[in-house]
């Protein structure tokens, strides 16, 4: 079932899934050199029902249910983008990017480089993510560091449903590639999406619940984890400010030094692994540009370094509201 | 296990393989060939001439390409002698409208289609990373570096033909056609295999082109198959021919054959040319380290322009002409080293440029800083 996209209907409460669904809707709507391409994406509509309905309305010219290779997912993309489409390549899991990670880094993130500006790689991948789904080994991966690391590509996440519906469209609208990481455990809770208004660019970083005392930073299912903090923190009279970060390759740095500059307190979280992460380059560069608005020095609250733990244990290795709050309580007691 | 090559294949009594002109010269179609004998009809004598040309002229400009790479002129050379058949053949099969997705060793793919050879010399002396705008050179796409990267773009590109409606429409005038050149080393990755997979899968309208050239560096294709390259097409689903790759006239009928069927929509095949490179893999490597001389002597006396000039000779082609065609090659490589040496470039702004199409902070912040900071080395210069 597809989401209406009656222009009557101004807003809706849809969970992320059908939140994208929509976004894709809109786009292929809107651009008929939009293609989708995946493993059963067609009848079945994704493991996770992202594509449901797509392939009924727009055949199986426009959604392709590909052989099962992912460099092949990616490197045929690319050649449909040099032919001029705009593919939308879906990764089944996470942890099933990497046999098209050659073509992504190699191939896809330097196209227009090697070819002087000659063309334009308007690829989206797809990339559900992260864990507190309780699944087996390579279904729980926060793999974002790689992609932004690659000069060239450009790397988003949305935390809602309405971001996903609006980052969506302007993903498969941006003429460079893009990796969007979709945060699995926030695919069913409900949220209210606004068909009307865009609200944030896609790679405006944004404060979504204004504080006083420490800025906290995440992405992706990060930020409701964040939230929960503040909620607890309130209660014991701190006051959190909380930043979606919403783009991880560029980084919107206005809103996190702004808040910083007030708050001189920051702490940066992530499900990945902390080691080399877009957490210790937002650390870092905080410390390059506001040194002396800090109060206390940049805590990192990630994953561990560890491979993805058997799921009975991951909550223990995931960031949680707790976890967030240990580390405030270190920058407000430094 | 050096000559194990050559053996292995047994190209010169080898049934299966197509054959027009024998090793000697002489005009003797096996019978494997005799199915592209037809296509044979559509050469003029002026094409000919034209394969002799094009074959003598690569050969003296891929010479003089690696002296300017010993004399420090280029970073790197990739020699294509012995490969001027397999190559020039199959170039003359596409037709304008076709797309062709080289490897790194099809200098004269590129110049029958229309690159200016200078645009390679370019990249392989670090001033480019290719850069030339493949709609305006025939349609030959960028050198790929990384192997066998390129079949996947070339299969995208030609699934992107048929959902365009740009082939199969019965009209071979503007039908179109992919053909992707790559290696016997390459057929071994994921990337030619899942290429197959999905050509075969959709149907595409494209050729692959596998120049089997017996050597991937310095490891010989027995490493990499135990079985003729060719035979792997039919695992696949679609049909697979093997060639005499130094036999100009069967790279040209073969392909025309499997190109003409690709744009009528009966789908994708593969073409194994066996051929050998008769240079080092490039100016870095050094061949004697791995490869018997026998090996290597057995080949050069299958080359494929002395092939093709006694063909033309026993037609009866006049020595002005011949004479003619190594003046041009010698005038086209004093020109090639001449444009070579006056090749400039490029800005320092080229490591910021089109790294994205829209606007990127950090890439502007840091073409910004790199900007200033030069500039402060001047300033304390005045
Ligand atoms: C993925 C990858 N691995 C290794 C290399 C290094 N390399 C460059 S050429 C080559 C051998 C290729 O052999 P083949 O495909 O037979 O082509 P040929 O050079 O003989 O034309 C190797 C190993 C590379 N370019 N790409
Ligand atoms: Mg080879």
């Amino acid at each position: 079932m597809t989401v209406a996209t009656d222009t009557s209907v101004t807003s809706a409460a849809l969970p992320m899934t059908k939140a994208l669904n929509a976004g894709l809707r809109r786009a292929m709507l809107d651009d008929p050199l939009v293609l989708l391409m995946g493993e059963d994406i067609g009848p079945l509509g994704g493991v996770f029902r992202v594509t449901e309905g797509l392939i009924a309305e727009f055949g199986d010219k426009r959604v392709l249910d590909t052989p099962l290779a992912e460099s092949g997912i990616i490197g045929t993309a690319i050649g449909l983008a040099m032919r001029g489409f705009r593919p939308v390549c879906e990764i089944q899991f996470d942890g099933f990017v990497f046999p098209g990670f050659d073509q992504i880094t190699s191939q896809l993130a330097r196209m227009r480089n090697r070819h002087e500006g000659g063309l334009v790689m308007p690829v989206v991948i797809r990339i559900p993510y992260g864990g507190h789904i309780g699944s087996i080994e390579h279904h729980q991966e926060s793999p974002e560091a790689y992609f932004a690391h690659t000069p060239g590509l450009r790397v988003v996440s949305p935390s809602n449903p309405h971001d996903a519906y609006w980052m969506m469209q302007e993903a498969i609208k941006s003429d460079d590639p893009v990796i969007f990481f979709e945060p699995k455990s926030r695919y069913w809770p409900k949220g209210e999406v606004r068909f009307g208004e865009s609200g944030t660019p896609l790679h405006a970083s944004r404060v979504v619940r204004a504080g006083t005392d420490v800025t906290v930073v995440g992405h992706g299912a990060m930020v409701s984890v964040l939230l929960q903090a503040a909620d607890l923190a309130a209660s014991e009279g701190i006051s959190l400010e909380v930043i979606d970060l919403r783009s991880i390759s560029p980084i919107d740095y206005g809103p996190i030094l702004g808040s910083v500059q007030k708050t001189g307190r920051l702490v940066v979280t992530q499900e990945a692994p902390g080691f080399v992460s877009v957490g210790s380059e937002i650390a870092a560069t905080v410390a390059e540009r506001s040194f002396y608005t800090l109060e206390a020095p940049v805590l990192r609250v990630s994953g561990f370094d560890t491979p993805f733990p058997p799921a009975a244990v991951e909550t223990h290795f995931l960031p949680s509201p707790d976890r967030v709050l240990e580390a405030v309580d270190r920058v407000l007691a430094y | 296990m050096p000559s194990s090559a050559a053996v292995a294949y047994g190209l010169d009594g080898a049934e299966t393989c197509v054959r027009m002109i024998s090793p000697h010269g002489v005009f003797e179609p096996n019978a494997a060939a005799e199915e592209f004998l037809p296509y044979l009809d559509r050469l003029t004598e002026a094409d000919h001439r034209r394969f002799y040309r094009d074959m003598v002229v690569v050969r003296r400009f891929d010479t003089e390409a690696a002296n300017l790479q010993r004399q420090g002129q280029l970073a790197l050379w990739v020699p294509s002698h012995g490969q001027e058949a397999a190559q020039v053949g199959s170039a003359y099969a596409t037709r304008p409208q076709d797309h062709v997705f080289p490897s790194y060793r099809e200098h004269v793919v590129g110049m029958i289609r229309g690159l200016d050879v200078v645009d390679i010399l370019r990249m392989l002396r670090g001033v480019t990373l290719g850069g030339w705008v493949p709609e305006a050179h025939g349609n030959f796409h960028l050198y790929t570096l990384v192997l066998a990267s390129q079949t996947l773009h070339s299969t995208g590109y030609a699934m992107g033909m048929q959902l365009d409606g740009s082939t199969a429409t019965g009209n071979p005038e503007t039908d179109q056609a992919v053909i992707v050149y790559y290696g016997d080393g390459a057929s071994s990755q994921g990337d030619a295999n899942e290429a197959l997979v999905f050509a075969a899968s959709y149907q595409t309208p494209q050729v692959f082109f596998l120049q089997n050239n017996q050597w991937a560096i310095s490891v010989p294709v027995a490493r990499q198959s135990r079985t003729p390259l060719y035979l792997r097409a039919s695992g696949f689903g679609m049909p697979g021919t093997q060639i005499d790759g130094n036999d100009v006239l069967a790279s040209f009928a073969v392909t025309a054959k499997s190109m003409d069927d690709a744009r009528a929509g009966h789908g994708p095949s593969l073409i194994e040319a066996l051929t050998y490179r008769v240079g080092a893999h490039t100016t870095a490597d050094d061949p004697t380290k791995y490869r018997d001389p026998d090996e290597l002597a057995y080949w050069v006396a299958r080359d494929p322009i002395v092939r093709f000039r006694s063909y033309l000779q026993g037609r009866g082609i006049e020595q002005e002409f011949l004479d003619a065609v190594d003046e041009e090659a010698a005038d086209f490589a004093a020109d090639t080293r001449r444009r070579a040496l006056e090749i400039t470039g490029p800005e320092q702004s080229v490591i910021f440029d089109n790294v994205y199409a829209e606007p990127h902070p950090l890439v502007a912040e840091q073409k910004a800083w790199l900007d200033r900071y030069e500039a402060s080395f001047d300033e304390g210069e005045n």
